[in-house]
């Protein structure tokens, strides 16, 4: 971490009295990322949160030119905007794609793997609070197992996808995860990617206080006990080289993770279940360490 | 007519109505981190000459600030409607 | 039949030469004189040469172009609103189920009042699997928004294309042009292109009537509350009825540039003093001016008038060529299920006092010769409508 606090940029890209819910991660995902991406950006923006929380015509809530669009198409449409910028000479505009895990893990992801595959030369953020939230907290490919969601009473009974291992079989150079309460961390990642030509995805975790049931003010401090307990892990993988950012010495255990969100209420008590958890959990470090092994030559 | 919005601040009106609980700064206690302000979601806090300004016509009382506060020089109190 | 190279020559000095090739083809080559910025397409019989024409065309350096190669229609549609969004000029083509695919996008398309210009191949719907002529696939599209031509000849084709731009840029709308699948696409016709500089007179760059960019940040398409969004359904209302004189004007503009003329809203042929009238689309015109000549010969006074602008619906256009006339014959190479051939339930709406017949042919790419039509006129006697299921009759 090079930049400190300070040096990070005054203006606000997304201005304030928008229709966010109070303590909203994806808030602070989104003005980090503008404030590192500038005011030459075009933003493509599908059915999701951020959708309402530009507020309703004739106002919007984001200073930079958006396009809303169609929940499955965040990547297809920024394919476009990318072709239509280069043929008209805009090199230096950043076109981001900025969806939920919704508009990622599933209903985008045949756009997505498309853009991927043609290298298109745009940004893609996907927030993820691990769940549809626009439409109410329904279970998504992202939402862990054991989570409570409005489609899921009694607990998701599959794993959530590995969508950034998915971004990397698409040899597309980079690839990295941020957490929302790392936002220097946020910060540099997005002005790396700038700095990169072709396809690069940044995924943010959000946790949400609507869907995941905690209070507002505690948005930023799950975010960390995500990192403490592994449950979210910080790495890039840039060319398929894969570099871990945080190494957590002595990872406290997952249920200190789960028994702060009130979706894992019907894990909790359930000792069978923290454990395959935790197993989970850790099976997916120890992946992850073995393939930063794995990858340094590359 | 077409869809096409302009930006403005309070897009959603003055959203400091929403909040139940207000922060309270205490400057003595302010060591200027500027953790609240990078935290903070709706971009309530500002950065002024000597330390950070909140803006409660905006601020939507959500307490992330009080509880990043490095030196719990905010803190949230009740919303008594007073401005 | 002119060999490629003497084709670059004569365009190179801006002549004006005729070829002899396939609807597809005529659609590419529009496409390239029209100076497309952005194409984003996806494959599908019967539209690959088009997409296929043109992508050699970009990689040759023969068109100054982006070709997105989308890995869906639905895709080739959001990839092409994205692009004019930012002011280029966009083109994509497909047929049947690409084109069902794209349905949700097509309503995006025009309520973003982006003057995007489709090809469709008409082809009959699946299942069973089946790539011949029908005009189902684009007739399901008719509440999008999207300004609707149907052509019945290459050189048609390779004209409306251009006419397509110059009437979606004025209007703010986009166009669909239509051909026939395989009776057009494939098959060989004369089309005389014109010299570039013609081209660039009759159709300027675009003047975009709002596009996404960084000195002026906007939001478009958020929110909006119902009395906000009635009006902006409204405008789209507004600038299709506009269409209906765009429509006419470019015609009548590409007449002087280019000396000819396709028709306008409704390519008539010997309606003057007809008592019977066929109504239809597509090829089916073509093939009818032949069934109109023979029965003419057997002295029956008839015509056919082909529908060439199917949306906006061109009512006040039909009411007059059909005013004096007592019977109507209407051709559908289509069908709503439950209701009945879409062309009859919006003609048979605005006439009165007619004896109005309906036949249901040519589904599935039935061949539907002259000889076919004739017999149609002449079992026309007020039936409600009838459905042809045999080549001959």
């Amino acid at each position: 971490m090079t930049i400190k606090i300070k040096e990070l940029p005054v203006e606000d890209y997304l201005l304030k009295g928008n229709a966010a819910c109070p303590g909203c991660p994806l808030n602070i995902a989104m003005k980090t990322v503008l404030k590192a991406l500038g005011k030459n950006t075009i933003m493509a923006v599908p059915a999701c949160c951020t959708s309402i929380i530009q507020s309703t015509y004739p106002n919007t809530a984001v200073n930079v030119p958006l396009l809303n669009i169609p929940f499955e198409t965040t990547a297809a449409t920024a394919s476009g905007i990318v072709a239509g910028l280069e043929m008209i000479g805009e090199e230096e505009t950043t076109v981001l794609g900025w969806a939920g895990d919704g508009g990622t893990y599933d209903i985008g992801i045949q756009a997505l793997s498309g853009a991927a595959e043609r290298n298109t030369n745009f940004l893609y953020v996907c927030y993820n609070n691990q769940m549809y939230s626009n439409t109410g907290i329904q279970r998504s490919g992202a939402t862990p197992k054991g989570a409570w969601t409005t489609t899921t009473w009694t607990g998701k009974t599959e794993e959530k996808k590995n969508m950034p291992g998915i971004m990397v079989a698409h040899n597309i150079p980079y690839v990295a995860t941020a957490s929302i309460s790392r936002p220097l961390d946020i910060y540099e990642k997005v002005v790396k990617a700038k700095s990169i030509k072709g396809t690069k995805y940044i995924e943010i975790l959000a946790p949400c206080p609507s869907g995941w049931r905690f209070n507002l003010s505690q948005t930023v401090e799950v975010a960390k006990l995500a990192i403490q307990t592994r449950a979210w892990n910080l790495y890039e993988v840039e060319n398929g080289r894969y570099k871990i950012n945080v190494t957590v010495r002595n990872p406290k255990p997952i249920v200190e993770y789960l028994k702060v969100q009130q979706r894992f209420k019907n894990v909790i008590n359930d000792e069978n279940k923290i454990k395959e958890i935790q197993m989970e959990t850790d099976k997916i470090w120890e992946k992850l360490v073995k393939l930063t092994e794995k990858t340094q030559a590359l | 007519m077409i869809p096409l919005s302009d930006p403005k601040v309070g897009a959603s009106g003055k959203t400091g109505k929403w909040r139940t609980l207000r922060p309270k700064l205490d400057k003595e206690k302010c060591i200027n981190c500027l953790l609240c302000w990078m935290y903070c979601p709706e971009s309530a806090i500002s950065r002024v000459e000597d330390g950070i300004s909140i803006d409660y016509e905006y601020c939507k009382g959500c307490g992330i600030c009080a509880e990043e506060c490095a030196r719990k020089a905010i803190v949230m109190v009740e919303e008594k409607g007073e401005d | 039949m002119m060999v490629r190279e003497e084709i670059e020559k004569k365009e190179a000095k801006e002549e004006s030469i005729t070829v002899i090739d396939t609807g597809d083809h005529a659609v590419s080559l529009a496409t390239k004189f029209a100076r497309v910025q952005v194409v984003a397409a996806y494959p599908i019989t019967p539209q690959t040469q088009i997409v296929e024409e043109i992508a050699k065309f970009v990689e040759y350096g023969k068109m100054n172009a982006k070709y997105v190669r989308v890995e869906s229609e639905h895709s080739a549609m959001a990839a092409c609103i994205g692009a004019s969004a930012v002011g280029t000029r966009v083109f994509t083509a497909t047929s049947s189920q690409g084109l069902l695919l794209m349905h949700e996008m097509l309503f995006a398309a025009s309520a973003y009042r982006l003057p995007i210009v489709m090809a469709n191949v008409n082809r009959a719907l699946f299942p069973p699997w089946i790539i011949l002529a029908e005009h189902t696939d684009s007739l399901a599209q008719r509440d999008t928004g999207w300004i609707q031509y149907y052509c019945s000849s290459n050189q048609e084709v390779f004209d409306t294309v251009l006419q397509a731009y110059k009437v979606a840029e004025s209007v703010n709308l986009p166009v669909m042009v239509n051909l026939e699948g395989f009776i057009m696409s494939h098959t060989h016709m004369p089309i005389t292109l014109p010299a570039q500089k013609q081209v660039d007179e009759f159709l300027p760059p675009r003047e975009p009537l709002w596009k996404l960019d960084v000195n002026k940040p906007q939001s478009f398409g958020n929110l909006a509350f119902s009395n906000y969004y009635v009006k902006m359904r409204r405008s789209i209302e507004d600038g299709m009825v506009k269409a209906k004189s765009e429509i006419e004007k470019a015609n009548d503009e590409f007449e002087k540039i280019f000396g000819r003329d396709h028709g306008g809203l409704i390519d008539c042929y010997r309606c003057e003093d007809a008592e019977t009238i066929i109504f239809c689309l597509g090829t089916l015109g073509t093939e009818a001016k032949a069934s109109i000549d023979n029965l003419r010969k057997k002295g029956v006074k008839c015509g056919v008038a082909r529908v060439r602008v199917f949306r906006p619906f061109p009512e006040e256009k039909i009411k007059e060529v059909a005013a004096s006339a007592e019977n109507v014959v209407i051709l559908d190479r289509d069908n709503s299920f439950g209701k009945g051939g879409v062309l009859n339930t919006e003609v048979r709406s605005i006439l009165e006092g007619k004896r109005i017949s309906n036949f249901i042919i040519g589904l599935g790419g039935t061949d539907v010769p002259y000889t076919t039509i004739e017999k149609c006129v002449e079992m026309a006697n007020g039936q409600k409508d009838e459905w042809i299921m045999k080549v001959k009759l």
